[in-house]
């Protein structure tokens, strides 16, 4: 056996003198550099932007639901882009499209969603101080703040922000007199991208780093509750995946600024010829997707980590398949890097290639189709308890499914030709990663709720949102499946024009109804949000009963979350309904020892190894240094 | 205060409350820097290869080789010149001076980490400025190679281009820009310029952090804290912009 001598640093005198420090106003609550606060502030500006990107849907809903609609109503809201006789300018159309997009995709499910749970869980729930590097996560906070600084002012220029669509495809988005918004605006997006990359790689090397270096005592990586697993992976995920786009926005802004020709060859525009030569625009596409792929994993698994939890929690029943979870994320991880071409069957790819991509891309149905068994295995015949979080992570299941079923028929490229670029996938990518992200992360908010602000959120009102959003969703993307199978493509402005697509026009005016009703029913939760931040319902230590570290912490943690030692970490985060046990939850803190009752065989025999665990002592800074003697 | 567990084998290490890879989160911080660096690295060569083998080659005799806009380059009839040496052909001599330089700067960081775990403040300082003097004359080199490729060779390459807005039939091109160039097409020169110029400034980047490093070393910061790790995340990246070069290199230069 071999022995390691490990060298710690031991700080665990000084790092309780965080609480006594003074803090101004500025320190606690702009320039913090406590993990709590810098969620609470993801998570404030991915809402901000979650209402700007969900007004935006509305108002290009209007336009595609009631195409001869007068919108001068707007006027006062969007000055010049209504015209004279109340109708929304095309232009402009096409610029809330592609806003809504990045908006929603970047700046609300990536930064809202890993922003704010990333930070806010994985030191509460590895059992640690704060994260590695409580200032680079400072620094990973401001830069996405001024990512939307500067995507926010691009919104009010007389061009119009980027109008490309979210994936910026050149030629269109690399030569500024192609349309109005590839003018400034789409320099902006640019810029704002480039911050945001940044913002991206300093918060996803804190999370890596510090579930790798910072976890308490007896925490080892299979006693991880699948929310850090999750946010692992998604980090990972997010520095392999963010420096390729890094790479594709340079040369994109090369090509628009200083006369390059990476992406353009041979084109024409306004009867004109272009001295561009040799670039391919596919290349492009291949770069973007190399990110854009990823990207919608970065979106989805912390959704899913957090569904975890909060379903074994709420069915009082251990996670069905732990291991087979961390697996099957794991597989997703490796394979989302591999698939990204499927976005591209119509580029004039090779068909044999498309063919190669398009069993990739089919072998993600099986670690898909594997959380979505053991979703359901842990909810069958649980003691279920229908808290607002536990019915929006059902509701996540449920999109999960019905978006991913369609990801099969589309991955396929025979039919993906056919449907491409058609509002089926407009469905498709909505209910699975769109509705089921969204999902996730109302259900984290409800769910952590208590820890991040010492108070509950008002259930009642919680089942209300709850039933709006998740018949809402369906009634605004399960129609535009029968949509897109008649061919009608997505970022039309309108589809009066043409005879083949004026049917349909009653379903879309339906769907344009209910997604302003959804989007309206937003604004319960808001309330909610708000109105309970300050006046709701005081909260107890452990509000669902649940096992994990970050609800043994105070009910209102201050800097260093736990006052005293960090609690060990004894068994695993799933320990619900023990047979033999006292309560239907064991936490992660309690010893085999102290519940010989209910302890399986195996486990009598790890009382043994918790001495061990005990002996170790905590390096609370995730500092190693090795001090050579000689 | 530093306090020493034993712990029974490698794999209880994952067990919590230790540094798993026996890496402190800086150094760890670093790695993963590099690795998500190297990801963006990638994407540019990438695209280079993606836009080299896209273009026509030269097919004919090496010996009759000359300069056009239809095809990609021989690098070596490119790269030839030598500060001093005009009019003689050097083909990747001066690249080949640059290359050894950065090497040699990478050797001198490696014994500045080396002082550093000794805590030999005196050589740790020492080698740091070489390292740095090293840095700086890569950079130098990469000046004069640019302003070379820049300014061009005494003959003109003629072609048709676009001059500020206006197509100029049989144009005689002398060196490059971005949108074109006398050696070969747009793309030979855009892509030398983007890369190698990512490339110099990842260098510009570590040379500054050097002087910070080497100014906090000679001040006696890292005596004080009893380690010198900063030595080594530093050289972490600095190792990594050399090997980065040695890829730039081979498909620049040598493919």
């Amino acid at each position: 056996m071999a022995t390691a001598a490990v060298q710690i640093d031991a700080h665990d005198d000084h790092s309780h003198d965080h609480e006594h420090h003074h803090e101004t106003f500025i320190t606690k609550y702009i320039f913090s550099t406590d993990h709590k606060m810098i969620a609470k502030q993801f998570l404030l500006t991915g809402m901000f932007w979650a209402i700007i990107g969900g007004a935006m849907s509305s108002i290009f809903r209007l336009q595609l639901g009631f195409p001869d609609a007068d919108l001068g109503w707007l006027q006062p809201l969007l000055g010049k882009w209504i015209d004279a006789s109340g109708k929304l300018d095309p232009e402009f159309y096409l610029a809330l499209v592609t806003m809504h997009g990045t908006i929603m995709v970047f700046f609300v499910l990536t930064a809202g969603l890993s922003g704010t749970f990333s930070n806010f869980l994985i030191p509460l729930q590895i059992g640690a101080r704060d994260m590695a590097s409580g200032f680079m996560n400072m620094l990973s906070y401001w830069f996405f703040f001024l990512s939307g600084v500067v995507m926010f002012i691009s919104l009010f220029l007389e061009t119009g922000p980027a109008s490309g669509g979210w994936v910026v495809y050149p030629p269109l988005s690399a030569l500024p007199q192609a349309m109005p918004g590839s003018g400034l605006g789409m320099t902006m997006w640019l810029v704002a991208m480039v911050f945001f990359i940044v913002s991206s790689l300093l918060g996803g090397i804190n999370y890596v780093t510090t579930i790798i270096n910072l976890r308490t005592k007896g925490m080892s990586m299979s006693k991880l509750p699948l929310t850090i697993w999750a946010f692992f992976l998604t980090a990972i995920i997010g520095i392999l995946s963010f420096p390729v786009l890094f790479a594709a926005a340079l040369l994109l802004v090369f090509d628009r600024s200083f006369g390059t020709s990476f992406y353009l060859s041979e084109i024409y525009i306004g009867g004109e010829a272009l001295p561009n030569v040799g670039g391919s625009p596919i290349l492009y596409q291949h770069l973007f997707w190399f990110l854009g792929h990823p990207e919608v994993y970065i979106v989805l698994l912390p959704a899913l980590g957090i569904t975890s939890e909060i379903i074994a929690t709420n069915s009082r029943k251990p996670i069905f398949g732990y291991k087979a979870m961390i697996i099957s994320m794991m597989g997703i991880t490796v394979l989302s890097f591999v698939v990204w071409a499927h976005h591209m069957f119509v580029s004039g790819l090779n068909p044999f290639l498309g063919s190669i991509f398009m069993f990739l891309t089919l072998i993600i149905a099986i670690p898909s189709a594997v959380k979505v068994f053991n979703y359901l295995t842990t909810l069958w015949r649980g003691n279920i308890v229908f808290t607002p979080a536990m019915l929006f992570s059902i509701g996540l299941v449920s999109v999960f499914i019905s978006g991913g079923i369609t990801g099969i028929a589309l991955g396929n490229s025979a039919i993906d030709i056919q449907l491409h670029d058609t509002y089926f996938v407009v469905a498709h990518f909505h209910l699975v990663m769109g509705s089921a992200s969204f999902f996730g992360m109302v259900a984290g908010v409800y769910h952590w709720f208590p820890k991040m602000f010492g108070r509950m959120m008002d259930s009642k009102l919680g089942y209300i949102h709850f039933w709006f959003t998740f018949v809402g969703v369906y009634l605004v993307f399960f129609p535009m499946h029968y949509i897109g199978i008649a061919g009608f493509p997505r970022r039309y402005y309108s589809f009066t024009n043409f005879d083949a697509f004026s049917g349909f026009t009653d379903l879309n005016a339906f769907i344009s109804v209910a997604a302003i009703v959804t989007l309206f029913a937003q604004f319960i939760f808001v309330f909610n949000f708000f109105y309970s931040m300050f006046r709701g319902r005081k909260a107890p230590a452990n509000p669902w009963r649940s096992n994990t570290l970050e609800w043994t912490t105070p009910i209102n943690p201050g800097h260093g979350n736990w006052p005293g030692e960090i609690p060990a970490v004894y068994r695993w985060p799933y320990d619900y309904s023990k047979p033999g046990a006292e309560e239907d939850f064991i936490p992660q803190t309690v010893p085999y020892s102290q519940t010989m009752d209910s302890n399986l065989p195996h486990e009598n025999d790890l009382i043994e190894l918790e001495g061990e665990i005990d002996e170790i002592v905590v390096d609370e800074t995730g500092e190693y240094i090795e001090h050579d003697s000689h | 205060m530093a306090t020493t567990a034993t712990v029974g084998n490698e794999k209880s290490l994952w067990r919590g409350g230790m540094a798993p890879f026996k890496a402190s989160y800086g150094k760890l911080m670093m790695w993963f820097f590099l690795v998500s660096d190297a990801f963006t690295f990638s994407g540019l060569l990438i695209t280079y290869a993606f836009l080299r083998w896209s273009a026509p080659a030269y097919n004919g005799d090496p010996a009759d080789f000359v300069f056009s806009t239809e095809y990609w380059p021989i690098p070596e009839k490119v790269y030839e010149a030598f500060p001093g040496f005009h009019g003689v052909e050097l083909p990747l001599v001066f690249v080949g001076l640059m290359t050894f330089i950065l090497i040699m700067s990478s050797v001198t960081m490696v014994l500045a980490v080396e002082a550093g775990h000794r805590m030999d403040k005196k050589n740790v300082v020492k080698w740091m400025l070489w390292t740095i003097i090293g840095g700086i004359c890569f950079l130098s080199c990469q000046a004069w190679e640019w302003s070379h490729f820049i300014t061009g060779t005494d003959t003109a390459t003629v072609a048709d281009v676009v001059v500020n807005g206006r197509w100029q039939e049989n144009y005689e091109i002398f060196g490059a820009g971005l949108t074109f160039n006398q050696y070969g097409p747009p793309a030979f020169a855009a892509l030398f310029f983007f890369i190698t110029g990512f490339h110099g400034f990842h260098v510009f980047s570590g040379v500054v952090i050097n002087i910070i490093i080497f100014f906090n070393a000679a001040n006696g910061m890292y005596e004080k804290r009893g380690h010198y790790e900063m030595i080594e995340k530093t050289g972490l990246y600095w190792h990594f912009v050399d090997l980065v070069w040695v890829f730039v290199f081979t498909f620049f230069y040598l493919i």
